[in-house]
C-alpha cells in the first residue's frame, strides 16, 4: 500500500464535493481510463466566483484525494484566483504525495482549469492567468498514471 | 490507516503474495537459528548436523515434486530459481542455439530474465494466451525451430489462477529435444506437481507459497542437464548455487513441503469449496463483475475478478480499512504503474484490467471470512462507482 499522508487518507475515505452538477456552467475532463485515472470537474459560476465545484473520479486513492482537495480549494474563489491553483499547491495542501503518485496532483489542477476554460469559451470571456489549452499532452502515448 | 480496523475482524486473503508460516514449520526452524549454527560445509559435528538437516529438507522437497533429492538446488526465492533456470539453462545450451520460447503471462522473474538474455544476443519468442490465460500446446510446437534450446511455460499463473497444460506441451515438444522449464511457484504445494508426469527438465518453486518461510526457494533440474550458475563461489549445491546455505529457511521449506504433500487433498477440498463460494457469490452480490482465469482449470485457492468502472487501489484501501487483505493487478497498485501484463495478454481492455481483484485463500480462512467479504465488498464497490465518471457515463447511456 502506498504511504499516504493522513490528509490524503482523510480525503480518500471522506471525499468532499463528489458528484455531478446537472446544469454546470463549465465541465472539464482529463485523463484516460486506459491509463488508470480519469477526472471530471463541474463548476457553477456566480458573480465571477466558483459558487459550486463537484467532481467524479476514476482512479487510485491519490486521484480521489487530489480531486477532493482541489474542489475544496477552488470553491468560493474568483475565477482569477482559481486558475492559480497549481499541482504543487494541491500536493502541498495534501501534506505531500508519494513520489510515484505526484502526477495525480497535475490531473486535479488540470481538470479544474479545463472546466474554467470551458466556461470562458462558452461565455466568450478572457480570464487573467488562464492558460491557453496546454499542459496535458493529448497525443501522449505514455500514461501519467496516478 | 483507518482506526476502526484495529479491533475488528482481520481477514488475510492475499496468500498468492505469500502464505503465513505454519506454527509446525516455525517450530522446526527455530533450533537452526539457536542451536544448530554450524556451516553445512564444515568438517565437524556442528557442520554435520546442519548438513544432515538440509539433506533431509532436500528429500522432503524432492518428494513433493516427484524428483530425486540430488536434483534439488536450494535458492533464496522463486525469483532466483526462475533466473537460474532461464539464464543458467540457456547459457548452458548456447552452443546448440540461442532461441528461447516463453509465454506472455510469465512472472517478471522469467519475463525479465528472458529480456536480459535478449540483450545478450538470444532470440526470445513470447507466446500469446487465450482469454482464459491458456497457452496453446500447438503454438508452442509451431514456435520451435532449429535454434530453439529452451521452452519455459508456467505451471499455474498467480494472477488469474489458470493451470497450463504442461504435460501436453511436453508431449508436443519432446521430439525437438529442447529443454522444458516450468515456473511452478504458484502451484507447488497446492496441486499435485510431479516432474515425471509433467515431463519437464526443470521446475521452480518457493517455500513461502506453501506455508514455508520467505527467503526459501528451489530449482529442480533433471540429472545431467547442463546449468551455468548465476554466481561464482564455492561448492555449495554442487557448485550450482554457491554461498553458505540458509539452513533455517531450507529446513522450514522442507517441513512445509512434507506437510503440503501429506495434507494436499484435504487442503484442496477445503480451499476449493471456499473458492467456489466466492466465485459464485461475488458476481451475485455485485453487478458488472468478470471472473478472470479459467472456469475449471484453476488453482484451488485462487479467485480473481475484474470489477467494472472502478480502479483496484481504491478497493484495496477501503477493504483494508475493513480488515481485509487482497491484491490487484491495476496500474495504480503496481510500483511500475502499469496494468497487469497478464490481463492485457488475455485480451482484457486496459480500463477493465484497472478494476482487478485477486483473492488467495489460505489455511487460516473459513466460510465466515468469505461471508465477511461478500458483506463488505458490495458497499465499497458501490461507493467507488458513485464517484466514477465511467459509471455515470454507463448509466446515462443505458438510460439512452
Amino acid at each position: 500500500m502506498p504511504a499516504y499522508s493522513e490528509k490524503v487518507m482523510d480525503h480518500f475515505m471522506n471525499p468532499r464535493n463528489v458528484g455531478e452538477i446537472k446544469d454546470a456552467d463549465g465541465i472539464g475532463e482529463v485523463g484516460n481510463p486506459v491509463c488508470g485515472d480519469m477526472m471530471t470537474f463541474y463548476i457553477k459560476v456566480k458573480d465571477n466566483h466558483l459558487e459550486d465545484v463537484k467532481f467524479q473520479t476514476f482512479g487510485c486513492g491519490a486521484a480521489v484525494a487530489v480531486s477532493s482537495i482541489t474542489s475544496e480549494m477552488a470553491k468560493g474563489k474568483t475565477l482569477e484566483e482559481a486558475v492559480k491553483i497549481t499541482p504543487a499547491l494541491v500536493a502541498k495542501e495534501l501534506e505531500g504525495l508519494p513520489k510515484n503518485k505526484y502526477h495525480c496532483s497535475n490531473l486535479g489542477a488540470q481538470a479544474l482549469q479545463e472546466a474554467i476554460r470551458d466556461y470562458a469559451k462558452k461565455k466568450g470571456i478572457k480570464i487573467e492567468g488562464l492558460q491557453e489549452k496546454g499542459g496535458e499532452d493529448e497525443e501522449g502515448e505514455e500514461c501519467e498514471v496516478c | 490507516m483507518g482506526n476502526e480496523q484495529k479491533a475488528g475482524r482481520r481477514v488475510y486473503l492475499d496468500n498468492m503474495a505469500t502464505t503465513p508460516v505454519l506454527p509446525a514449520v516455525l517450530e522446526t526452524m527455530l533450533p537452526y537459528f539457536r542451536d544448530v549454527y554450524g556451516n553445512p560445509q564444515s568438517i565437524h559435528s556442528w557442520g554435520d548436523e546442519a548438513r544432515e538437516a538440509i539433506e533431509k529438507a532436500r528429500e522432503q522437497v524432492a518428494a513433493l515434486v516427484g524428483g530425486e533429492a540430488e536434483e534439488v538446488i536450494f535458492t533464496s526465492s522463486g525469483t532466483e530459481a526462475n533466473n537460474l533456470a532461464i539464464k543458467g539453462l540457456a547459457q548452458g545450451q548456447a552452443a546448440k542455439g540461442k532461441h528461447v520460447i516463453i509465454s506472455a503471462i510469465e512472472h517478471f522473474s522469467v519475463l525479465h530474465a528472458a529480456r536480459t538474455l535478449e540483450k545478450a544476443g538470444f532470440e526470445i519468442t513470447e507466446l500469446p494466451v487465450n482469454k482464459y490465460g491458456l497457452v496453446d500446446p500447438d503454438e508452442v510446437a509451431r514456435a520451435i525451430k532449429k535454434e530453439t534450446i529452451l521452452v519455459s511455460v508456467m505451471h499455474a499463473n498467480g494472477e488469474v489462477g489458470t493451470i497450463e497444460p504442461i504435460a501436453e506441451i511436453a508431449r508436443r515438444i519432446k521430439q525437438a529435444g529442447v529443454l522444458f522449464h516450468t515456473d511452478a511457484v504458484a502451484s507447488t504445494g497446492s496441486i499435485p506437481v510431479d516432474v515425471q508426469k509433467l515431463g519437464v527438465d526443470a521446475l521452480s518453486l518457493a517455500g513461502n507459497e506453501f506455508y514455508g518461510p520467505k527467503g526459501s526457494g528451489a530449482l529442480w533440474v533433471r540429472k545431467r542437464v547442463r546449468l551455468i550458475p548465476l554466481m561464482d563461489g564455492g561448492v555449495q549445491e554442487g557448485g550450482r548455487r554457491p554461498g553458505t546455505e540458509n539452513v533455517p529457511a531450507i529446513v522450514g521449506m522442507g517441513k512445509a513441503a512434507e506437510l503440503a504433500f501429506k495434507e494436499m487433498s484435504s487442503r484442496t477440498e477445503r480451499l476449493s469449496r471456499l473458492r467456489d463460494k466466492l466465485i459464485k457469490g461475488l458476481p451475485a452480490a455485485i453487478g458488472h463483475v468478470l471472473v478472470t482465469g479459467h472456469p475449471t482449470e484453476r488453482l484451488p485457492q485462487h479467485a480473481s475478478f475484474c470489477i467494472e468502472f472502478i480502479e483496484g487501489e481504491g478497493m484495496l484501501l477501503l477493504l483494508d480499512s475493513q480488515g481485509i487483505a487482497v491484491s490487484s493487478g491495476s496500474a495504480c497498485t503496481s510500483k511500475a504503474l502499469k496494468a497487469s501484463h497478464v490481463l492485457i495478454a488475455m485480451g482484457l481492455p486496459h480500463e477493465m484490467a484497472q478494476g482487478s481483484l485477486l483473492f488467495g485463500l489460505g489455511a487460516d480462512n473459513n466460510e465466515a471470512d468469505i461471508d465477511y467479504v461478500l458483506e463488505k465488498l458490495p458497499p465499497i464497490v458501490d461507493r467507488l462507482r458513485q464517484m466514477s465518471p465511467l459509471y455515470a457515463k454507463f448509466i446515462k447511456e443505458k438510460r439512452g
